[in-house]
């Protein structure tokens, strides 16, 4: 398997052109606070007024400078990612600058040489000094490299419609908690596209299950029980659909969460009972379209509101309960780490929004954008809570972007008059605004912003 | 015989190019790099720096035995190609081996191109293009106090500046009327001139070397002004010309070098060719030229390697573009694309920017409200960014103000959003 790597990521619509990542690798790198030594350059845009681009190397995977470099001081470190400069080799030819199409290798007059990002060991000080989040550590990488190694416990091959990243979601998970766990998949996509398996044989390498859509929880509950009782320690996994979680499956979800039975419950959330024919389900956002809420002369859609089912959990005083998006894969990885520890000592519950390509009407490729502008447009929160810590959010959601931009992704609501959007923006503030209190009550954060 | 999936002739930038291509997709494919040279790999750019001492030849190696094991390649040095029979797939090497290959690419270069000077073959001169002629040229220099360098071009001036730092006495001879001609114009050109006049070197432009005669150790020029130059060395850089010697009367189709389509292939089927060698289409004029650009010959060979391996990802050579970034005596010479607009049509936006002082010049030139050339001495520019400016006709007009202002900014910016 291939080596991935870090990267710097340049979000250009949350920079400010403030100029403090400048400041900073200059002095990281040459000991002055002279912009001109930076190794980074951020330029006003001409297209828009306060707008800004940059300019940084790209650690290319295939160097252009590198291949250009007559001296072998420029190479490709296929370990870190890195493309380091030598100084003692280096001609000063500047050959190097002509391969370079992103303006990341420049020559530097006041000292004479060429210089360049080399990321700082993998700890940028110019990330670390941006105050609005426009410069991103980008560190996916890492977790392709360290989970890619892992054991893959489904088989090659399970039936998810293109584009589903359910499949994505868990494998990465599975991969993450290993071989010692009993898996539960009750009636929905997961077990529909063969991690229970076909004709006698199983999809999954661990032991995997199929409960009926009412009693996931209480079947785990009473594997882990048994477990327990013989002095063993095996995790216990469901891995549900919003159907099999919000609605038929609630009451002995809401005993489990109750009674604190160990285990990790991660509900995929696709909205609506995608798995057999796109009807509606309890976690239907408001205004969608599905096969049994249509789009025609009197019905436009869904016309009530999503549970919002991760608040409901939290309200259970779960050990751990959070949100998470697959667009956000280290940010999902942090949660599901917590998760398994909390599980150990009762329930734990991840709630993962997973747009539908097929019942969603959106096109294949785009579904990680789906679910990138679902965050950035606060109609997803990521946040997490746990009793003792309380809640807070994983990811701002300071100056999010119009909810029309994540709307206008999918199909199913394509039909939205100026009422319905308006409904729809109404009520991701309000959601919004009740995590902000909840975060503000329960949180040490929370109090620390109280006092002043 | 022996066998080989790819068979690369010549070890340089093309061909390690090429070669880089190839690995991407097939890391198995037997993959065999033949070169001339008893050396690994290096560049011919770096050779000024070996002659001046301020590189080591063992320093500058661009491959070694661990990048060549690592990347499953037989590397063999020594033994150039000596034949190429193209009936059946197979080439002999200088030292007699056999190779049958599925593919090969021709990177075999350019060599010294002699001029027809009466008495130059009887007089000891030396040349810069393989490491064994900068080491001997290194070697030479313990005891030479004076050098005459005939030619005003890229190596020409390298060599002399790189002489003169280490005390040696330096005259150049460029027959045309100005040095680096293709690169900067003639007012540039000047600037450089004048440098390297401060600097100590005696300019002879727009002289001809009539004769040569060896001249005790040394050698003695006689120029078309009746002129005679002794030195302890005579240097000829003089250009260069493509090595296609194996392939006299051969059905590979040459001209000035080996004649090549838009992804590199010659016109038999199975061989490619890249590089110096390679006589490829010029951007501007849509004619084949042969080039001696070291960046040109970097992505001439990693469009034949991909061509070489049907990488769906090709795209066709966009054409040669003039490139060169020359440092001399701590000032930097940049230029990217046409820079004398007399080669362009009459509408051709010429903005001159000289300020003799400071000594920096600039020069843009803008035809139908796309770059053409930009060309600078000590100003401030990112050559790569200005060449996919040129390559991609980026159109100007919105943006011309700002551009001419600061071309670095408005450069990254356009980069930036078109490449984000």
């Amino acid at each position: 398997m291939g080596h991935s790597h870090n990267t710097i990521a340049f979000h250009q619509d949350k920079c400010d052109g403030c100029g403090e990542c400048m400041t900073v690798c200059a002095e990281a790198k040459s000991g002055t606070a002279d912009t001109l030594h930076s190794r980074l350059k951020i330029v006003p845009s001409i297209a828009a007024n306060d707008s800004f681009e940059l300019a940084l190397c790209r650690q290319c995977g295939d160097p252009k400078c590198v291949l250009n470099c007559p001296s072998g001081s420029l190479t490709k470190n296929h370990k870190t990612g890195v493309v380091p400069w030598d100084a003692e080799k280096c001609v000063d030819c500047l050959l190097c600058t002509v391969g370079c199409a992103y303006g990341g290798i420049t020559y530097n007059a006041a000292a004479g040489h060429v210089m360049k990002c080399d990321m700082c060991d993998g700890d940028p000080a110019c990330v670390k000094s941006c105050p609005t989040g426009a410069l991103e550590y980008n560190r996916s990488a890492e977790i392709y490299n360290n989970y890619g190694e892992l054991e893959d416990l489904f088989v090659p091959g399970l039936a998810a419609c293109q584009g589903c990243n359910s499949e994505l979601l868990i494998r990465h998970t599975m991969r993450k908690i290993g071989s010692n766990a009993v898996v539960a998949t009750p009636p929905g996509c997961i077990a529909g596209m063969g991690t229970v398996g076909f004709n006698g044989k199983t999809g999954s390498k661990i032991p995997v299950f199929h409960p009926l859509l009412t009693n996931t929880a209480s079947m785990l509950a009473g594997a882990k029980r048994y477990y327990n009782r013989i002095g063993r320690d095996v995790t216990m996994v469901a891995l549900a659909g919003d159907g099999g979680t919000v609605d038929a499956g609630f009451q002995s979800l809401s005993g489990a969460a109750e009674r604190g039975e160990q285990m990790l419950y991660i509900c995929v959330d696709n909205e609506g009972y995608m798995n057999t024919g796109m009807q509606r389900s309890g976690s239907t956002s408001f205004g969608s379209w599905t096969s049994t809420t249509p789009v025609g002369e009197t019905l436009h859609g869904k016309t009530q509101d999503a549970k919002n089912m991760p608040v409901i959990m939290m309200m259970h005083n779960c050990e751990y309960v959070a949100t998470a998006s697959l667009a956000f894969m280290d940010d999902y990885y942090e949660k599901l780490d917590k998760a398994l520890a909390a599980a150990k000592r009762g329930m734990a519950y991840l709630h993962v929004y997973s747009p539908c390509p097929t019942g969603w009407r959106i096109p294949s490729e785009s579904t990680n954008e789906v679910c990138r502008k679902a965050v950035e447009t606060n109609f997803v929160t990521l946040w997490e809570f746990a009793p003792d810590e309380g809640l807070r959010f994983t990811h701002s959601t300071d100056d999010p972007l119009p909810v029309e931009e994540y709307l206008n992704l999918s199909g199913k609501y394509r039909h939205l008059d100026d009422a319905q959007l308006t409904h729809i923006e109404n009520s991701v503030e309000r959601k919004v605004a009740f995590l902000n209190g909840f975060m503000l009550a329960t949180s040490d954060d929370g109090a620390e912003s109280l006092a002043q | 015989m022996e066998q080989t999936k790819y068979l690369i002739a010549g070890c340089s930038h093309a061909a390690l190019s090429a070669l880089n291509s190839i690995r991407m997709l097939d890391q198995d494919g037997s993959l065999t790099l033949v070169t001339k040279d008893d050396h690994l790999p290096y560049s011919p750019t770096v050779l000024p720096y070996i002659v001046s001492g301020q590189s080591k030849p063992e320093k500058v190696k661009l491959r070694d035995d661990e990048f060549f094991a690592q990347n499953k390649v037989n590397f063999i040095s020594g033994a150039g190609l000596s034949t190429l029979d193209v009936d059946n797939n197979s080439v002999t090497l200088q030292n007699g081996q056999e190779w049958q290959y599925e593919k090969l690419l021709l990177a075999t270069g350019a060599a010294p191109a002699i001029p027809p000077i009466p008495g130059l073959t009887d007089t000891p001169y030396h040349v810069l293009r393989t490491m064994d002629d900068a080491v001997n040229l290194h070697a030479a220099l313990e005891s030479a106090k004076s050098a005459v360098v005939l030619g005003g071009g890229l190596i020409g001036m390298h060599a002399a500046e790189n002489l003169i730092k280490v005390g040696v006495q330096v005259t150049i001879v460029e027959m045309r009327p100005q040095v680096l001609p293709g690169y900067f114009d003639a007012e540039a050109a000047k600037i450089i001139e004048q440098t390297f006049i401060e600097n100590g070197v005696a300019m002879r432009i727009g002289n001809t070397v009539v004769g040569a005669a060896p001249d005790g150790e040394g050698a003695k020029v006689s120029l078309d002004s009746g002129d005679e130059i002794t030195a302890d060395l005579l240097l000829v850089c003089t250009g260069v010309a493509p090595v296609i010697s194996y392939l006299e009367d051969g059905p590979v189709e040459t001209d000035q070098g080996i004649l090549v389509n838009d992804c590199m292939a010659t016109n038999i089927a199975n061989i490619w060719a890249a590089g110096d060698v390679a006589q490829a289409v010029n951007f501007y004029s849509g004619e084949k030229s042969v080039g001696g650009i070291l960046p040109a010959a970097v992505e001439q060979g990693r469009i034949a390697g991909m061509s070489m391996i049907n990488d769906p990802a090709i795209n066709p050579y966009p054409g040669g573009v003039p490139l060169n970034t020359y440092g001399f005596f701590g000032n930097q010479a940049i230029s990217v694309g046409v820079s004398d607009e007399n080669a362009l049509p009459k509408d051709t936006e010429v903005l001159l920017n000289v300020n003799e002082e400071e000594m920096t010049y600039q020069k843009i030139l803008i035809g139908e409200g796309c770059l053409l050339g930009i060309s600078g001495i000590n100003t401030d520019f990112d050559p790569g960014i200005m060449w996919q400016l040129v390559l991609q006709r980026v159109d100007l007009e919105p943006v011309k103000e700002e551009f001419l202002n600061s071309p670095t900014d408005t450069g990254r910016d356009l980069m930036s959003r078109t490449w984000r």
